[in-house]
């Protein structure tokens, strides 16, 4: 198990991954993706009880759903640097034959990948299932799902929000990337989420607050979680992110949601990201 | 043969399905159900009563339960879906083309009060458009069963079929022709009634119809190979040629939009294959109404004299 400082520099080497991704693709999602590097980072190298190697149906161990599917770099990088395939892949990202698809798909078979997303609101609702199938077959293991906060204006996120309460769904733990930003423009101007932690707290869930960029605040909320499970309320994590976090000039503003850097503003942002773990093999010079 | 298709006795397909879900429950413990909020309509008590852990009521929110599905499959489980036609494909579209279809889920889903003889509670409910829907995405397999028999087998059978299947059936009473506990056979078409004149290829309730059509036309002297296409997608082409070569021309006969059915499904083969004429009994590109199942679809253009006049027309163009 990572302690927080190699964890700090996985999440750098993640960071530097995101840019190189979506710099090479001229595509993809970099703000939300660097502001949930430290997430993906503490949930897969210290949370996550998982077996090495992939198996879809998730017996015998945590499982991950990732709903607001467009962060897919993150994913992708933490995925491949967690072992699941080979880190030389992620220079495949959104290009002809890759398994690294625009948004996560199981289509082409990649490991780590149990449901497609891209389209939004219907994560927690899978997460849900699954959770389900682990009461039915006795396997203590928890499911752990991801979704934006935008995402949260889909009306199926409450339809989920309502059934996991009634339900008991106790084996699930939520976290929602409150990161206030989304394509349009800050969630206040877009349509606004109101008083969020009331709202999941009406629906009947136990509601954890936590900074999603600073490691060791992290780690301490995703323990605190599991601690809540299997007592008859499912969990939520409602986790303040900075979109684009870890690069300065992409830092807290939504227009880096779905834009990549340019060369230039590539080499600035990789400047301000250690190498830490080594780049995988892009095709070009940075 | 005609003469040995039969009405045993009336029953609704709907309760076809609650029969083999429950039947399927007792011999395969990884399937599950859910509903939303229509578990008397879509006759799941038996299952509930039984095996209440492996039931989930998701209440009136469709879009949910599919999701839920689509986890449950994910860890191995064999998710059965159950609510209205209508509430399983249009309502849900993008959760079964997302979160099932492309991530390729061992969903079931199953909808009943599909079509016109769902009857009074009028067109909002009447959906004509599922078949074309759910075939267009890629790995579902469409099966509209034609009476009570079948659609118990063929609730049975898709458990064994690994990948997403869309099941449709209906509300009302209606005949019930086929054998009980005949093994049901995804994507296989089978012939009624062996015929020279015309290939009369129908689908879910429209089967009986066209049984009871070719009847009608055998007294004039006219021959029908009557041909139950209870699996729209995989279509049966072998089966569905083999007859054309003979008979030369085709009326398909289904409780659906001529857009996007089982008849255009044909047609398309054909047109690829062996282009000969067909004539199509489907509603065509209009909503239904209140009324009574038998009303309705004669209004519509789905009633026996229907299929009657379209053969006729078919095999004039034959000519």
């Amino acid at each position: 198990m990572a302690d927080i400082t190699q964890l700090k520099d996985i999440a750098s080497q993640v960071r530097r991954d995101i840019i190189r991704q979506t710099y090479y693709s001229n595509s993809g999602h970099p703000g939300g993706s660097l502001g949930c590097a430290d997430f993906f980072t503490a949930l897969y190298f210290k949370v996550l009880r998982r077996h090495p190697h992939f198996d879809m149906t998730g017996k015998g161990e945590d499982m991950f759903f990732l709903s607001n599917g467009h962060i897919s770099p993150v994913w992708y990088s933490v995925l491949a640097r967690a072992g699941y395939f080979p880190i030389e892949e992620l220079a495949t990202f959104r290009q002809l034959h890759s398994r690294l698809q625009g948004h996560p798909a199981t289509h082409e078979g990649l490991p780590g990948i149990r449901i497609a997303s891209g389209s939004l609101g219907q994560g927690i609702s899978v997460a849900i299932g699954a959770a389900l199938a682990k009461k039915l077959n006795g396997d203590p293991h928890l499911v752990y799902a991801l979704t934006g906060d935008g995402e949260l204006q889909e009306g199926q996120i409450w339809e989920a929000a309502m059934f996991a309460a009634h339900h008991k769904v106790d084996n699930l733990i939520v976290t929602v990337d409150w990161n206030g930003q989304q394509i349009d423009g800050p969630n206040d101007e877009v349509i606004s989420l109101g008083n969020l932690p009331a709202k999941w707290e009406a629906f009947g869930w136990e509601v954890l607050h936590t900074p999603g960029n600073d490691m060791a605040s992290l780690l301490h909320t995703l323990q605190h979680a599991g601690e809540l499970t299997g007592k008859g309320r499912p969990v939520v994590v409602l986790m303040r992110t900075e979109m684009g976090f870890g690069v300065d000039f992409m830092t807290g503003s939504h227009k880096w949601h779905g834009v990549a850097p340019n060369k230039e503003q590539a080499i600035q942002a990789l400047a301000q990201l250690p190498e830490t773990l080594g780049d995988y093999p892009g095709p070009g010079e940075i | 043969m005609l003469d040995q298709l039969i009405n045993t006795g009336s029953k609704a397909t709907r309760d076809g399905f609650g029969a083999g879900l429950y039947e399927i429950g007792k011999l395969n413990p990884e399937v599950v159900a859910l509903c939303a909020d229509l578990v008397g309509s879509l006759k799941m008590e038996a299952f509930i009563k039984d095996f209440p852990e492996r039931f989930f009521q998701v209440g009136i929110a469709e879009a949910n339960m599919m999701g839920i599905a689509a986890g449950l499959a994910t860890s191995g489980k064999i998710p059965y879906t159950g609510t209205f036609a209508n509430f399983s494909t249009g309502r849900v579209y993008d959760q079964l083309r997302q979160s099932i279809a492309y991530s390729d889920k061992n969903v079931k889903v199953c909808a009943s009060h599909a079509g016109l003889t769902l009857g009074e509670d009028g067109a909002t409910h009447q959906i004509l458009e599922d078949i074309g829907m759910i075939k267009m995405l890629p790995g579902f397999a469409v099966i509209c069963p034609c009476d009570y028999n079948q659609t118990k087998a063929a609730t049975m059978a898709i458990a064994e079929h690994y990948g997403p299947v869309y099941l449709r059936f209906g509300r009302p009473n209606w005949p019930v022709f086929t054998p009980e506990n005949q093994r049901f056979e995804i994507g296989k078409a089978q012939v009624l009634s062996t015929g020279a004149d015309i290939s009369l290829i129908a689908t879910g309730h429209m089967v009986w119809q066209a049984v009871e059509a070719a009847r009608a036309l055998a007294a004039e002297g006219i021959s029908c190979e009557v041909i139950n296409v209870h699996t729209i997608k995989p279509l049966d082409e072998e089966t569905i040629l083999d007859s054309v070569s003979k008979t030369k021309c085709v009326v398909s006969a289904e409780e659906h939009q001529r857009n996007g059915g089982l008849g255009e499904s044909i047609a398309g083969l054909l047109a690829r294959r062996l282009p000969l004429p067909i004539e199509f009994v489907a509603v065509n590109d209009s909503f239904g109404e209140s009324g009574k199942p038998m009303e309705l679809l004669d209004k519509y253009g789905l009633g026996v004299p229907d299929v009657i006049a379209a053969v006729k027309r078919a095999l004039q163009r034959k000519s």
